[in-house]
């Protein structure tokens, strides 16, 4: 064949790309993670880095301005604000964690059966619409109403609508899941049930479990805030960013420091947990990726 | 930058010179030089196995390279004379369609699923024409009416899904031809359809190119395809051009050893000679086997689906039963009620004395082993999460085989299948197609099966690799004596590993019989059918030579 045997043509100059790593790392999901370790940090060593005991009350010390004793000032108590702020980070992620581990080790058992059993399926999922269609506030006001305010009650009130989530998201993944070639091998080579669905299906749910568990966690630590603030929470005997922000409500034309201190470290909190769900569902997901420009 | 071509008269109509494409990043070379010329009015068939770079090919000249995955490096592509490597958006968007056109292999996702197949013809004539509404539609429904299509009025209006897949690919041709292009891409337009089907779509492209002096790129890894619509063929492998010339010297003389090994790969429509049947036990008989699909609307009325009805063969030890059929044929439908991966609505089937049709999931588990499965796509079948030794013990291990000697068994079965002994550690993804496909079979040998189900097992795969995987079933046959149930739409792959063969059509057998007798002498009218439409059914690819027909059907063609 005839054909012109000339140099390869013009080459286009790539610019050399020796540091993939650090320009995919990208900016907000590491400050996301920073911050969170940083609250992290302070609810595991709250009582280490506390200048006060949180709950003393000093009738003396009323509403005083930051100083040098009170770094961020005092409640209508005579409080020390900044050890109830770092107090508070404890209630915030206990309850965030606490809720996203529950919520998963409930949702997905009930997620796998369903996705796996027919029959099952339908009882089961009307019954998680029936409990996705409570208010998760008017929920934990009914209970806590009835059982008395405490860190258990909340959360279970808080867990309840959640699981119908993971229960949704576990089933849709195993419907799709299930009939897949090799699952339908390892029920021609005798595999009985509770192997198919521990070794050949679950494992397709982590992801999507990792993804939605952060998003619970940020959700339930909102949801805690808000019942605190309603008074439908944990009581002020236990600080919480939310009982905080209630209780200076009453003052905060004259304190504006007694809500904005708590509501900054909510708004801190529950962005870096939604950022990092957002970075690991680019990670685990990649079809789901945003489109972001060059 | 091309010299002028001293054999072609008229100035080619595509000319690629000397074309690299690579990926950006990895410096990787997907076309390393490649240089081919397309005559007005020629077909050129651009053959190559999976990952030769022919669609790469075709992507390049349509400038429909992925952004940032794959760049043009080097050569050049002229359409009539025009240079189209760097050319910018707007003159390609511009030259797509009015001067060339592509039509792809999955006419469904090829097409907009929400708006009407009309609208998407004139969608084309919108872009680069400025007609009046009225003036659209009579051209649309004119191309319409050439590419064969019945009531164009209703199929004008009518949603992709709502046509069959031939019909499909009818609307992708016409709204690649609609404004007379000079050039038309097609990438294995016809893979994803029926033999029947193909045979109507080839013979459209041919009327159409032949009316309208159209050249025609046409990319295929189906030698059949080539032989029957080909001028010139160029054969492809890892991104170069191996060898172009015109399909009778391809076919009879090829130069290169490549081609002779692609076209040696090539199954023959012969059946191999029929072997004796000694084996008078059965392992596997299906009697009256029906399996229908009842679904109810929304107003309790009972709408019943057939997907199989009164299926019924014997399958001796050692022996394989093939099930020929088309796409609907309920091929796949006996396979998975022999397997009872679905329960089948009435009917009988017995594994040696064992009637399994109406046993219960707990009392079936016994006899699972004695018939195993190997699925058509082996990059699903097997579990991407769990080593290959782990997925072929876990069978063995189901029957209370301890680790440590499934483990050993699944060892022992690497050089059987042909795989390396460190195979057992990896992990599925590090394996090609060919390899997966024999890591399945190694996990179905492993239960010691009497029986083996392979739903179109060499389908997925290339033609070289599917000989060698072919050689591998019927060695192991040879050695072990298993039985083979064997699922297929492919005839050749019949015709080179069947014993018996059972035809169906709509659900039902229509022919039965020794491969020999059915695939040389068909009785049935559907299986002449078949037959006919078998791609390059004339040639006889691995010597070289044409094929004198088979008299039974000579008369018919």
């Amino acid at each position: 064949m005839a054909s012109s045997h000339g140099d390869a043509g013009a080459l286009p100059v790539t610019r050399p790309r020796f540091l993939p790593n650090l320009a995919h790392l990208r900016f907000a999901p590491t400050l996301a993670a920073l911050c969170l370790a940083i609250i992290v940090a302070i609810a595991l060593f709250a009582p280490l880095i506390a200048p006060h005991d949180p709950i003393a009350m000093l009738p003396t010390q009323r509403l005083k301005p930051p100083s040098a004793t009170y770094l961020l000032g005092t409640d209508a108590y005579g409080r020390d604000l900044l050890s109830r702020l770092l107090y508070g980070a404890r209630v915030s992620l206990i309850v965030g964690l606490g809720v996203m581990v529950i919520a998963i080790a409930v949702g997905l058992p009930l997620g796998l059966l369903s996705g796996y059993f027919r029959t099952l399926d339908a009882i089961l999922m009307r019954v998680m619409d029936g409990l996705m269609a409570i208010p998760s506030v008017l929920l934990a006001i009914a209970i806590v109403s009835l059982s008395g305010s405490s860190l258990t009650t909340v959360m279970v009130a808080i867990t309840i609508p959640e699981v119908p989530r993971v229960v949704r998201l576990v089933r849709s993944v195993v419907l799709s899941a299930r009939n897949e070639p090799y699952v339908e091998a390892a029920i021609a080579m005798g595999t009985r049930l509770p192997a198919i669905l521990a070794r050949h299906l679950m494992p397709n749910t982590y992801a999507p479990l990792i993804v939605q568990g952060t998003y619970i966690c940020a959700s339930a630590i909102l949801t805690e805030a808000i019942l605190s603030f309603l008074g439908a929470g944990i009581g002020t005997e236990t600080p919480s960013w939310g009982n905080m922000i209630s209780e200076g409500r009453m003052y905060f034309q004259l304190k504006p420091q007694l809500i904005f201190w708590p509501g900054l470290l909510l708004s801190v909190c529950i962005l870096s947990v939604n950022l990092i769900g957002d970075a690991a569902r680019d990670i685990l997901d990649p079809r789901l990726k945003k489109r972001t420009g060059v | 930058m091309s010299e002028p071509h001293p054999t072609d008269i008229a100035a080619p109509v595509l000319s690629i010179s000397n074309l690299s494409v690579q990926l950006p990043v990895q410096k990787h070379r997907v076309l390393d030089g490649i240089s081919l010329d397309i005559a007005p009015g020629e077909t050129l068939c651009l053959v190559g196995e999976s990952g030769s770079g022919k669609s790469v090919t075709s992507l390049a000249v349509m400038g429909l390279l992925p952004k940032k995955v794959l760049a043009v490096s080097g050569g050049s592509i002229r359409l009539e004379g025009e240079e189209l490597v760097g050319a910018g958006d707007a003159r390609l968007r511009a030259l797509r369609a009015s001067r060339m056109a592509m039509i792809f292999q999955e006419p469904m996702t090829a097409l907009n699923p929400v708006f009407p197949v009309g609208q998407q013809i004139e969608e084309v004539l919108k872009t680069h024409l400025d007609l009046s509404a009225r003036a659209r539609r009579e051209k649309v429904l004119a191309m319409m009416e050439q590419v064969h299509l019945p009531n164009i009025e209703r199929v004008y209006a009518s949603y992709p899904h709502q046509l069959s897949g031939g019909q499909r690919q009818r609307i992708m041709i016409a709204m690649a031809l609609i404004l007379d292009p000079k050039l038309l891409i097609a990438d294995e337009p016809t893979t994803a359809l029926d033999v029947t089907t193909q045979k109507q779509i080839l013979k459209l492209i041919k009327e159409l190119q032949q009316r309208m002096g159209t050249s025609v790129l046409f990319i295929t890894h189906d030698m059949g395809v080539v032989a029957d619509i080909a001028d010139r063929v160029c054969v492809m492998n890892h991104g170069q051009v191996v060898e172009t010339g015109a399909l009778d010297a391809i076919l009879r003389s090829p130069r290169e050893d490549y081609t002779r090994r692609l076209l040696g790969a090539v199954p023959s429509l012969t059946p191999r000679p029929p072997r004796p049947d000694a084996a008078r036990e059965k392992v596997l008989s299906v009697s009256e086997l029906a399996k229908t699909y009842a679904s109810r609307s929304l107003f309790g009325q009972r709408r019943e689906t057939v997907a199989a009805d009164a299926v019924s063969f014997t399958l001796g030890r050692g022996r394989t039963l093939g099930i020929v059929g088309e796409s609907g044929s309920g091929k796949s439908t006996v396979a998975r009620c022999v397997m009872r991966l679905i329960d089948p609505t009435s009917g009988s089937i017995r594994l040696g004395a064992q009637e399994v049709s109406d046993l219960s999931p707990a009392a079936l588990r016994p006899f699972r082993k004695r018939i195993q499965m190997i699925f058509q796509d082996p990059y699903r079948s097997l579990n991407p999460r769990i080593t290959v030794g782990d997925s072929i013990a876990e069978g063995p291990r189901n029957f209370g085989v301890p680790a440590a000697e499934a483990h050993k068994r699944a060892r022992d079965l690497m050089p059987l299948v042909g795989l390396p002994d460190d195979a057992v550690e990896r992990f599925p993804h590090q394996f090609s197609g060919g390899q997966r496909q024999r890591i399945a079979i190694a996990r179905a040998l492993a239960m010691e099966p009497d029986v083996l189900v392979a739903d179109e097992a060499v389908s997925a795969l290339d033609v070289s690799v599917q000989a060698q995987v072919l050689d591998l079933l019927a060695g192991l046959q040879a050695r072990l004596g298993i039985a083979i149930l064997f699922i297929t739409h492919d005839l050749r792959v019949a015709a080179q590993i069947c014993d018996d063969v059972v035809v169906m059509h709509k659900g039902r057998i229509v022919e039965h019989g020794t491969a020999a007798e059915v695939l040389a002498h068909p009785r049935a009218d559907y299986t002449r059918e078949l037959l006919l439409a078998a791609p390059g059914r004339h040639w006889d690819f691995a010597n070289f030579r044409p094929l004198a027909p088979a008299p039974a059907l000579a008369a018919d063609a």
